[in-house]
């Protein structure tokens, strides 16, 4: 049997209550548990492409011999070679690995906010906050960019066997290959780029405070850390959206 | 502000609080938009039986055609106008009128309804919290199910009549606007209305988890919890994970009706004319929906496995049996929850090694929930039980827990499958394993925590009244739907006596709306006690139940911040219930060791 004293005092582990068993507030750990959700919601679109793709024919014959056909899915090198300025030259994933560029290093510049943050460094804050909004700003005008251009569509289009020639794709046709091919396009990058969007408003949100002093007063600035969360999420997803699209 | 909340709200959030404290709140602040988790609960709480009573009411309509197939109801039109034809109910009206009762019961009143009004409530009073981590979020929650609430309300006074292709909205039905006239605007409002709904789960489930992992009193460690509280914690992270995928079909959904994708749609042809979509699969969208359908039904009956743990324990003046066990089978029930989706699909050409695949993986939630009984039976045998109104409820959980149960066991055979699917006996199975039964659950609930909500009891006479009333007409309503779903009645037909099969069962179904009825009339029972008591009932003692958990230690009618002094510590188990040696037969979780010497046992904080 313990003595009195020891029975008098509640236990003190890690998950014994009355702490952050991990070591997070509840702010992050929201922020983490939204992100898990996203993760599911991304995690099925993701997966409505995978089966799309596999109930549709691949193309089997060579390469150079590539033409669009609602018969077969596209080879992607095919379909995202143009670049800004390089009218009518085959530059394959060209201007997307430049976007993927662009977005990794604004997680960087997210990185380096959230380590100013930690020293209590204001100037380097805004400094980097300011990086990461324009680096997040490029990425959705490229996308803007590369979604005009999908739906321009090539000098050549697609003969069809009617004879007519259909060019660009919007919901319902698609001169790249079956319609369910652009409207995933148009639905997962528009999702993906709606997060973006939204992180870009949230960053200018809380550079604004950081300006004002908002996070200096209060003594921490972990509402960095937790729009860093998000951002570094973001950039996750565009990862595999990435591959998804444009790598199998 | 006690000092022990410091460390727990070192951020704007305490600053905010403390803030309250101050100021006197206005009416708005304190009824309508209110932060606080005990008012947010009672929205949720009024919000679910408005629902209650409108998804009842309906379903009462469509047992009408069903029992009396040949009669008309001219008596209708008043309320139904043009729905009703020549005194007949017009049959997509009958098809709007089954979506809508499932679409009511699952999601307004057994989700939000139930995880909304006993995880507010009892989450930051259970575990030792002053609120919820994010008062606003949780406002905002109540807000967004209150718009879901509005629109899918609203789209069932359309002149084309609300949602009609089913609960599950399966496409291509409910993607074609001109295939029924339930797939037009209803069909839209409905999925505008689950949106919201979903982002209204998100809100209350990511709160509902970090505050059981962050703002737990000193003391009280994960295995100190009480069993309610793991529920709603396993709950939230199940609708969490699948909330999500289901909105990521509703969207795709949306998109499919609005924007001319084709998603879901191919090869269609409607009223001999060719549509252009193609490309898509109508399967893929049972896939997404049953992600989330199937954990669905256990974030519907998960919080009422709790509840029904904590009444029982008090009300047999026992210790749970298996305290573990039962949190054991509650995490083995929720992960298996995501691997079971495709047992709804056996019978939609699914290969047959897959089908056998997931009927294995569905026999083995037999398991954890046996558990579970057997440990509801254990903790009941020879203990010094009390009949409240509650504890009835609880036991009669059990109970049709088991029948309905049972009957999961059959239907988890794929082979079996092929004759019941789509038959009356699946309505009979998830009536009362998942529909009954956590209303029960959810009746026990309120029962048991109304005196903490109101400050006064409910009236435990007419409580037994509508307990009696609501436990034979459930068995009554339920058990004949498996001789006719054996004998191959099929579901969400509007006319039946074409057939001369079913013409038999003619009897049997006025049979079951006249019990359904009776059943239906006796929750009036309830909602004139449940109003009464609020107002006029009798004033109810601190812990009137005489319970462990920590919502009893509170004053009365707790304020905002739940204790006016310091949160209590907590030092035991929530079950020290007639414990050996001890002057009381309940020592309350707050209540150091060092007071209970003659019940102390002897190495008690090794067994822990």
């Amino acid at each position: 049997m313990s003595t009195s004293t020891t029975l008098e005092a509640p236990k003190t582990g890690t998950w014994d209550g009355g702490n952050e068993p991990l070591k997070a507030s509840y702010g992050k750990l929201m922020m983490w548990f939204f992100l898990l959700s996203d993760a599911f919601t991304f995690g099925a679109l993701l997966i409505v492409y995978g089966l799309s793709r596999h109930s549709h024919l691949p193309y089997t014959g060579s390469p150079d011999d590539f033409t669009f056909s609602t018969e077969w899915w596209p080879i992607p090198e095919k379909v995202f070679n143009a670049f800004p300025g390089f009218h009518g030259v085959d530059l394959p994933l060209a201007f997307v690995a430049l976007m993927t560029m662009i977005l990794i290093l604004s997680s960087v510049t997210m990185v380096l906010a959230v380590e100013a943050g930690h020293r209590m460094d204001k100037n380097d804050v805004q400094k980097w906050l300011m990086w990461t909004i324009l680096f997040g700003s490029i990425f959705l005008g490229c996308q803007a960019w590369e979604w005009a251009h999908f739906i321009t569509g090539t000098d050549e289009g697609m003969l069809l066997a009617d004879g007519t020639r259909i060019f660009g794709a919007n919901l319902t046709m698609n001169q790249y290959g079956p319609p369910l091919f652009a409207d995933l396009f148009f639905f997962i990058t528009g999702f993906h780029g709606t997060h973006v969007l939204s992180g870009v408003v949230l960053l200018v949100m809380i550079f604004i405070n950081t300006v004002n002093g908002v996070y200096h007063k209060r003594g921490h600035y972990e509402m960095v850390e937790k729009v860093g969360l998000y951002w570094h999420f973001v950039d996750l997803v565009w990862v595999f959206v990435f591959t998804f699209f444009y790598l199998i | 502000m006690s000092s022990t909340d410091i460390s727990i709200n070192k951020d704007v959030h305490h600053a905010h609080e403390e803030h309250d404290h101050h100021h006197d709140q206005n009416f708005f602040e304190k009824y309508i938009f209110s932060q606080d988790h005990k008012v947010i609960a009672k929205q949720f709480l009024f919000g679910g039986i408005f629902w209650g009573f409108v998804g009842g009411f309906l379903s009462v309509i469509f047992r009408l055609q069903l029992g009396w197939p040949e009669a008309t109801f001219a008596f209708l039109e008043p309320i139904f106008g043009g729905w009703i034809v020549n005194g007949k109910l017009d049959p997509e009206f009958y098809l709007a009128l089954v979506t809508m009762h499932g679409t009511i019961m699952v999601f307004f009143v057994l989700t939000a309804g139930l995880s909304g009004t006993f995880s507010n409530f009892l989450i930051p009073l259970q575990i030792g919290a002053r609120d919820m981590a994010s008062g606003f979020m949780n406002m905002l929650s109540f807000w967004i199910f209150f718009l879901a609430s509005i629109i899918m309300f609203w789209s069932l006074f359309l002149s084309t009549g609300p949602a009609g292709g089913g609960w599950t909205v399966y496409p291509p039905l409910s993607a074609l606007p001109q295939a029924i006239s339930g797939s037009g605007m209803g069909m839209t409002m409905w999925l505008v209305s689950m949106a919201l709904f979903i982002v209204s789960q998100l809100l209350g489930g990511v709160n509902y988890i970090t505050t059981v992992i962050n703002l737990r009193t000193k003391g009280m460690s994960m295995t100190k919890l009480p069993l309610t509280i793991w529920a709603f914690f396993l709950t939230a992270i199940l609708g969490l994970l699948s909330f999500p995928v289901l909105f990521s079909a509703a969207l795709l959904l949306i998109f499919d009706r609005s924007f001319g994708t084709s998603f879901y749609l191919s090869d269609i042809y409607i009223a001999g004319e060719a549509l252009a979509n193609t490309g898509g699969s109508a399967i893929l969208f049972q896939h997404l929906f049953w992600f989330l359908g199937h954990p669905e039904v256990y974030i519907v009956i998960l919080p009422t496995f709790g509840i029904v743990s904590e009444v029982i324990a008090t009300n047999s003046r026992k210790p749970i049996f298996g305290y573990r066990a039962m949190i054991g089978s509650m995490l083995g029930i929720s992960l298996l929850s995501f691997v079971v989706w495709a047992h709804h699909m056996f019978v939609t050409g699914m290969n047959p090694f897959l089908g056998s695949v997931f009927m294995f993986l569905t026999l083995i939630i037999a398991v954890p929930s046996a558990v579970k009984v057997f440990n509801w039976l254990a903790t009941l045998w020879r203990g010094n039980i009390r009949f409240t109104a509650a504890m009835m409820f609880a036991i009669a959980f059990v109970s049709l827990f088991i029948s309905g149960g049972l009957t999961g066991i059959i239907l988890g055979n794929s082979a079996l499958d092929i004759q019941l699917h789509d038959t009356y006996f699946v309505i009979a199975h998830f009536h009362l394993v998942m529909g009954a039964a956590a209303f029960f659950g959810m009746f026990c609930g309120i029962y048991h925590w109304f005196p903490k909500m109101f400050g006064r009891m409910m009236d435990e006479k007419l409580g037994f009244v509508h307990f009696w009333l609501t436990f034979l007409s459930a068995y009554l309503v339920f058990m004949p739907m498996h001789y006719i779903g054996i004998a191959g009645f099929p579901r969400r037909y509007y006319s039946w006596t074409g057939f001369d099969a079913f013409n038999t069962f003619t009897d049997l179904n006025s049979f079951i709306s006249i019990a359904a009825i009776l059943g239906f009339t006796a929750q009036l029972i309830f909602l004139f006690n449940f109003i009464y008591s609020i107002f006029k009932g009798r004033r109810a003692t601190a812990n009137p139940w005489h319970s462990n958990t920590l919502e009893w230690t509170t004053p009365v009618n707790p304020g905002h911040g739940n204790w006016p002094g310091e949160i209590p510590t907590v030092y035991r188990w929530p079950y020290d219930y007639s414990k050996p040696g001890a002057p009381e037969d309940y020592i309350p979780q707050n209540v150091p060791f060092s007071q209970t010497q003659s019940s102390n046992l002897p190495y008690e904080r090794d067994l822990e």
